[in-house]
């Protein structure tokens, strides 16, 4: 195996955390009425943000969807901010201003996430093309969901980027379905990596939940867009296990079956990474139980700070409608 | 002081502000071509090349996401659109990422962008070609929006556009092009959120915009023969609005005819109406009269456009009417 042991571990801490946090996201939803915003849950896609960020440096900008708790984790946004902004406080990653849909960590590398769909990635085309004009070797991704595939602009961009051969990575992460409606429904030709032949840039589906898988095609697309390759375009095979929005599987509304989300449940990316470094001896037991511990630990801290974080004041209601 | 034309003060301000500052670059529809912009751009690709004047192909949506990514890593965009009917495939970048960015996100990132936005109309243009959406603009919190009626105000508003933290949408009117004025040679700026009295008067205020405000000064001359003696403002920025010139101007004459070359409906004037009758009321004697375009698309035949377009006569019909 070509990835050294620690990444390994990092690769498996790092899609933890963002189900460990999710799963009591899930829970809070369904007992509680404190967090109020919409909230699009990732799990079942954690090898594709963490397969892709884990190729990442700090500087290079990533812009993410209304889905977007598991990039802002992978690109290592602070934990406790996150849920505070679920919960709306003043403590929150964006001030209470934004929700579970409009995540920020400017010194992580996310300038944003959008609840249009595909409304990020012409701006991460954008920053991408402002990395080459300031002759800077940071590079641009964005992750959109197979519905972006439905909006004009997404073609627009992934032309304009080739057009230019811009430092930008374009990555779909491919879940099936777009709200409630399979992608069948939606799309006339459902291999979203093939239109990228039409822009002349590589196109590669990937095993969205193997996460070595993700993390080397990545690799291989980041390095070359970085060395002035320009884009890839990246389609991550992978499916939500809950539903499009809030903490229900939605197999009881007829959208989807039993089977099928059992046989995506039988493929979790944590499990698979899991036994494998527990076969290989990377990682024991032993190890492993301190790394839930000590995300569980975070995780329950997190949800502390937020429930004692204070609310947005309510006169500065009309701050920040302009930068001063 | 010299005199030169508007098209000139616009061309000149772009080279001197791309020759100032590196982070300023120019992107659009049209900016390498002679005449697609009138002469704006003329010199630019030769003096500052591809890198920084980017032509781009029909993707209003997409380069404008471009343009608040690069905005978002650093940069200071002026983008290009050469007719604003063409924005309407824009505004999801404009409306729902440029606008909101800043205050989605708990005021932590900018977006300092200058949307160059071109009326170009008449000439049996149609409804297509001809439109002039200040309105729509202006209706949307996070844009401030500028519409310069000089040479001096052009070169004035673009800089402080550019040197604005914020998205700005500067209302460019090509009927202004050929205008003839005093530009001073060195960079200054004329403040958003600042009007301008062009005629001192104490009978009645005409407030206009754009090219309106010559058509008001010329309604204004015309109206001194009747012994009635017009004060107008020019508004230069609709956000933020001017507003205590304009309860001054009120206070004074105690009548108010507003000149706005867009549509009557939810316009331009139909806001500065509002806001007179909530905050000057008691200092009005008569009824507050539009001078607007009719609701109605723009007509092809010249002999339509005649009376589809207001001008100098309109704005005196409708003061005669407040005298009556």
């Amino acid at each position: 195996m070509d990835i050294l042991p620690d990444k390994l571990r990092l690769l498996y801490e790092s899609m933890l955390r963002i189900r460990l946090f999710e799963e009591r996201v899930a829970e809070l939803l369904a007992n509680e009425t404190e967090i109020k915003c919409p909230t699009h849950l990732y799990i079942g896609q954690e090898a594709v943000a963490v397969g892709v960020c884990a190729n990442l440096r700090k500087d290079d900008y990533v812009f993410s969807t209304h889905r977007s708790h598991g990039h802002y984790l992978a690109k290592g946004g602070d934990l406790k901010a996150l849920m505070a902004e679920l919960y709306g406080k003043a403590t929150g990653c964006s001030k209470g201003r934004g929700g579970s849909m409009h995540l920020t960590s400017p010194d992580v590398g996310l300038p944003g996430s959008s609840a249009i769909v595909a409304g990020t990635i012409p701006i991460a085309v954008g920053a991408a093309m402002a990395f080459k004009l300031q002759k800077k070797d940071t590079i641009s991704v964005a992750f959109f969901g197979d519905g972006a595939a439905n909006e004009g602009v997404f073609y627009e961009s992934l032309n304009l980027a080739s057009l230019r051969k811009l430092p930008v990575v374009f990555v779909c992460e491919n879940n099936l379905y777009s709200t409630h409606m399979p992608i069948s429904a939606c799309l006339m030709d459902t291999n979203i990596y093939k239109k990228a032949e039409s822009f002349a840039m590589p196109g590669i589906r990937v095993d969205g939940n193997n996460v070595l898988e993700v993390f080397k095609i990545a690799k291989e697309a980041i390095e070359n867009t970085r060395s002035g390759g320009g884009p890839t375009l990246l389609e991550c095979m992978t499916y939500r296990w809950r539903g499009h929005v809030g903490p229900n599987f939605d197999i009881d509304k007829g959208l989807r079956s039993k089977e099928e989300l059992d046989y995506w449940m039988n493929r979790c990316p944590i499990n698979a990474l899991e036994e494998l470094l527990l076969n290989h001896s990377i990682m024991s037991e032993l190890e492993k139980m301190q790394i839930y511990e000590s995300v569980e630990k975070e995780v329950e801290e997190a949800i502390a700070f937020a429930k004692e974080s204070p609310y947005p004041n309510q006169s500065e209601l009309l701050s920040n409608v302009f930068k001063t | 002081m010299r005199k030169i034309s508007y098209v000139r003060a616009i061309n000149e301000t772009l080279h001197q502000l791309m020759e100032e500052d590196r982070r300023v670059f120019i992107i659009g529809q049209g900016v390498t071509s002679p005449w697609y912009v009138g002469s704006t751009t003329v010199g630019l690709i030769d003096r500052f090349g591809p890198e920084r004047v980017i032509d781009t192909p029909v993707s209003e949506n997409g380069v404008t996401g471009i343009a608040v990514g690069a905005a978002l890593a650093g940069m200071h965009p002026i983008l290009v659109h050469s007719r604003m009917d063409f924005m309407y495939y824009a505004m999801d970048q404009i409306a729902n990422h440029a606008a909101n960015w800043h205050y989605m996100f708990g005021g932590q990132l900018s977006i300092s962008l200058t949307i160059w936005a071109i009326i170009n109309r008449g000439g049996e243009q149609a409804a297509q070609h001809s439109q002039a959406l200040q309105a729509m603009f202006t209706h949307i919190p996070g844009l401030k929006v500028v519409m310069p009626s000089t040479p001096y105000d052009a070169k004035g508003l673009l800089i402080a556009s550019i040197e604005d933290n914020n998205p700005v949408v500067f209302i460019d009117e090509r009927w202004l092009y050929n205008d003839v004025g005093e530009v001073p040679e060195e960079m200054y700026s004329v403040p958003i959120g600042k009007g301008v009295v062009r005629c001192r008067g104490r009978d009645v205020t005409i407030v206009a915009t754009s090219y309106m405000v010559s058509e008001a000064v010329k309604a204004a001359k015309s109206l001194e023969k009747a012994d009635i003696v017009a004060e107008v403002i020019d508004l230069r920025s609709l956000k933020p609005l001017d507003r205590n010139l304009l309860f001054e101007s009120i206070a004074k004459t105690g009548r108010l005819v507003i000149a706005d070359g867009g549509w009557k409906t939810c316009g331009i004037a139909a806001e500065i109406s509002a806001v007179v009758t909530e905050k000057a009321f008691r200092h009005l004697k008569a009824p507050i009269l539009r001078v607007t375009l009719p609701d109605a698309p723009a007509p092809a035949s010249s002999v339509l456009e005649k009376v589809y377009y207001p001008n100098a006569n309109s704005i005196v019909s409708a003061v005669e009417e407040l005298f009556k």
